[in-house]
């Protein structure tokens, strides 16, 4: 499959200095990538360096679900589609949406098992609620590349694999920030580990077993 | 199907949106307050008188300036604001604890600076007495309130820390005032600011201060005159951060007690009060009666109705008229401008520009704005509503372009009209109906006040009544504007807390820095 980026010897970071040091990254179409490591090592760092790189072609699920919390779900997950409709279209949908648009995002949610919370007020929404709502608004933005900064860290396991599963069905390309191992595992074919700014495992998921990711989350 | 009952899902939500309510019964009054509200163009011509200002204004005639004119308006505004400033604090101290405090000064801060101007005036004359105690009395009401405010928020973290039996003034010296001396300090230059406006605008009853020229030069068509005066007090407005520091305030306060000009009219102030007190605003029917007489308590009855009936009441309903009608215009105003000032919408260029337009337009006192625009348009309630909603909607607009340049957006965030109307306007909405809701009660103020100029509110029946030397009815009116702005600050306070909005900022010192963070203004704080 093609190459959709390159990264050769790239840093990257904040004002105060660079975060991310030496990375040789790259991703083909069509594959389903976990960054892992530990808190503070690099991931959102390198995910923003990615969408910075890709930003027209990808859905993104940030880190903080970042709803509006003052709308309702209908209306954060549409969002995922504003670029996509006329201005005037988008602000009648504020006031009165079409049918069309309803029915499109209450099958959206019922994906993520939201459903029934279509038109409550997001600032309503439990805090795995809110993050699922925010995975609904890329699913619903339906760009061929997903790229998640811990979309179920909020989320139980069977939950989680749930939501994984939709994003890696309806997402050709699917790069996601995890932390649970035996997720990662299933649900990847490739691991990229980071630790203090630099790429210290990049291995097709295959010829890992549980214990060679470990290392990197222990002590 | 599926579909519509997410629909009627969707009509049952929106209307218990506690927001969209809110802002639609405001709404629907404003209507049904345009559909009795005088809004006629008086005047035949209004564009060429229009055309004559604006020449006025692009040629400020600057050598023309009264100069003393100017140092009694900052010094008016020093000493004013000082003593306002120094009894609200002693007033703070003791507001939590003293509900007859909170009372006192409920009242005092909801009669506007005018009216105790033109109450003042009948015991101490055109003197610079009434010109301090006209700003200072209800700004004392006003800081207190605010500086309780913020002692009750202050962190008392280190408070805790200190040891068992230090003395309460160590304790507030140590834990208490290095927090709170820089907020009193942003506070106190936010209110030299309105009290500059408030001395301006004193020199329209008669006191020797840049608003008694600009009265005579409105009057006479000079408006190269006006402007130069004008542009002299936003120089001084624009430049007060810099003049105005904690360490050059005793030599403001030196400079202004010797610049204070001589009292016009010689007659004691003492007797002049006591005189006030015991005879002046005495209900006629009660003035050297015996009060042990149930005829003179019918007498005084019937005295009373009509001044209720015939003034009151129907000043008191075009004073809501107006208000509700600037109010939400204000609202509006505020919502379209506040881009403008907002660096995502503006730009780095556009953002500044805005900045400037949307502070001089605040800076512009709104009583001359109605004065100007009377002139031009002719008397009807158009003018009041031009002035209140321009002046409150820069107001309001500016403070909501701060918190949206506080924003965070997501890294995929819309941009345009899409990121206006689906994450910045919701996002700060209820920031916003804070702010609209603060501000009814100081709108409702000025509808009051705008009756001097000729508007049938309140202010209008008491100009009235202080013209044909009826103080007693003046003082019954004035009571009645101090009782309605307070049940509208109540029922604000009351809104606020049921749209859970009521620890949001609402103050002008109080909204985000430049580029930081300055208290939690996340918009959405919900419980």
């Amino acid at each position: 499959m093609s190459t959709l980026i390159e990264l050769q010897r790239a840093t990257a970071g904040y004002a105060g200095g660079a975060v991310l040091h030496d990375i040789d990254l790259s991703i083909r179409a069509g594959e389903r990538i976990a960054v892992m490591g530990r808190s503070g090592a690099g991931k959102t760092t390198l995910l923003n360096l990615l969408y910075e790189r890709l930003a027209q072609r990808v859905a993104l699920i940030p880190q903080a679900a970042a709803l509006v919390k003052t709308l309702p779900v209908f209306h954060n997950v549409y969002m995922g589609r504003l670029d996509r409709h006329p201005t005037w279209h988008n602000l009648r949908t504020l006031v009165w949406p079409v049918r069309h648009d309803v029915a499109e995002i209450e099958s959206v949610l019922g994906l993520v098992g939201l459903a029934d919370k279509l038109f409550a007020k997001a600032g309503t929404l439990s805090g795995g609620q809110q993050q699922r709502a925010s995975v609904a608004r890329a699913l619903y933005c339906g760009r061929r590349i997903v790229i998640g900064d811990e979309p179920v860290s909020a989320l139980d396991r069977v939950q989680a694999a749930g939501i994984l599963t939709e994003l890696c069905a309806r997402h050709e390309t699917v790069i996601v920030a995890l932390h649970d191992i035996p997720l990662a595992l299933a649900h990847a074919d490739r691991v990229v580990v980071i630790e203090r700014g630099r790429i210290v495992l990049d291995s097709p998921t295959r010829s890992l077993t549980a214990m060679d990711l470990v290392p990197f989350y222990g002590g | 199907m599926a579909v519509d009952a997410a629909m009627q899902m969707y009509r049952r939500t929106f209307p218990s949106f506690g927001y969209l309510s809110a802002s639609a019964v405001f709404l629907l009054t404003a209507i049904a307050a345009l559909l009795v509200a005088d809004l006629t163009v008086g005047t035949r011509n209004p564009w060429a008188e229009m055309g004559r200002l604006v020449s006025g204004l692009v040629r400020p005639d600057f050598p023309s300036i009264e100069v003393m004119s100017v140092v009694y308006t900052v010094a008016f505004a020093v000493l004013g604001v000082t003593l306002g400033a120094g009894a609200g604090f002693l007033l703070a101290l003791v507001f939590a604890k003293l509900r007859s405090v909170r009372v006192l000064c409920a009242f005092l801060r909801s009669v506007h600076e005018l009216f105790w101007a033109l109450l003042l005036i009948q015991v101490a004359g055109l003197s610079p007495t009434t010109g301090i105690l006209a700003v200072a009395i209800p700004y004392a009401g006003i800081f207190a309130k605010v500086f309780a405010e913020m002692i009750e928020e202050a962190d008392l973290a280190a408070e805790r820390a200190l040891p068992a039996g230090t003395s309460i003034i160590a304790r507030f010296a140590y834990a208490r005032i290095p927090e709170l001396a820089p907020q009193f300090w942003t506070y106190t230059l936010y209110r030299f600011e309105c009290g500059m406006r408030s001395t301006l605008v004193l020199g329209f009853v008669g006191l020797p201060t840049i608003g008694f020229h600009l009265d005579s030069f409105f009057k006479q068509g000079h408006y190269a005159q006006a402007a130069a005066l004008l542009f002299a007090f936003y120089v001084l407005i624009g430049t007060r951060r810099l003049w105005a520091r904690p360490i050059t305030v005793p030599i403001l306060i030196i400079a202004s007690l010797l610049a204070l000009p001589e009292t016009i009219g010689g007659a004691s102030t003492a007797t002049n009060l006591v005189r006030f007190l015991t005879h002046d605003i005495v209900p006629v029917p009660l003035r050297d009666a015996d009060l042990s007489v149930v005829s003179t308590w019918t007498s005084a009855a019937e005295w009373l109705w009509p001044i209720l009936w015939k003034q009151a009441a129907p000043g008191a309903v075009q004073t809501l008229v107006l208000s509700q009608i600037a109010l939400v215009a204000m609202g509006i105003i505020a919502l379209l401008v506040f881009p403008f000032i907002c660096r995502r919408f503006a730009g780095p260029i556009g953002q500044p520009l805005g900045r400037v337009a949307l502070v001089l337009v605040r800076s512009t006192p709104e009583y001359m704005l109605v004065y100007v625009l009377l002139l031009l348009l002719g008397p009807s309630m158009l003018p009041a509503i031009i002035a209140l909603s321009l002046h409150n909607g820069a107001i309001v607009g500016y403070l909501l372009g701060r918190h949206a340049d506080a924003l965070e957006y997501r890294p995929d965030a819309p941009r345009g009209v899409n990121l206006y109307c689906y994450e910045t306007t919701p996002r700060l909405y209820g920031q916003f109906l804070a702010y609209a809701l603060y501000r009814w009660e100081i709108i409702l103020r000025e509808s009051a006040i705008f009756g001097i100029l000729g508007v049938p509110t309140l202010g209008y029946y008491v100009d009235a009544a202080i013209s044909e030397f009826r103080l007693d009815v003046a003082v019954i009116l004035i009571v009645v504007t101090a009782l309605l702005s307070m049940a509208i600050d109540a029922l604000s306070r009351s809104m606020r807390r049921r749209l859970r909005i009521h620890t949001m900022p609402t103050r002008l010192s109080e909204a985000p820095c430049e580029g930081g963070v300055g208290r939690p203004i996340g918009s959405e704080k919900l419980a």
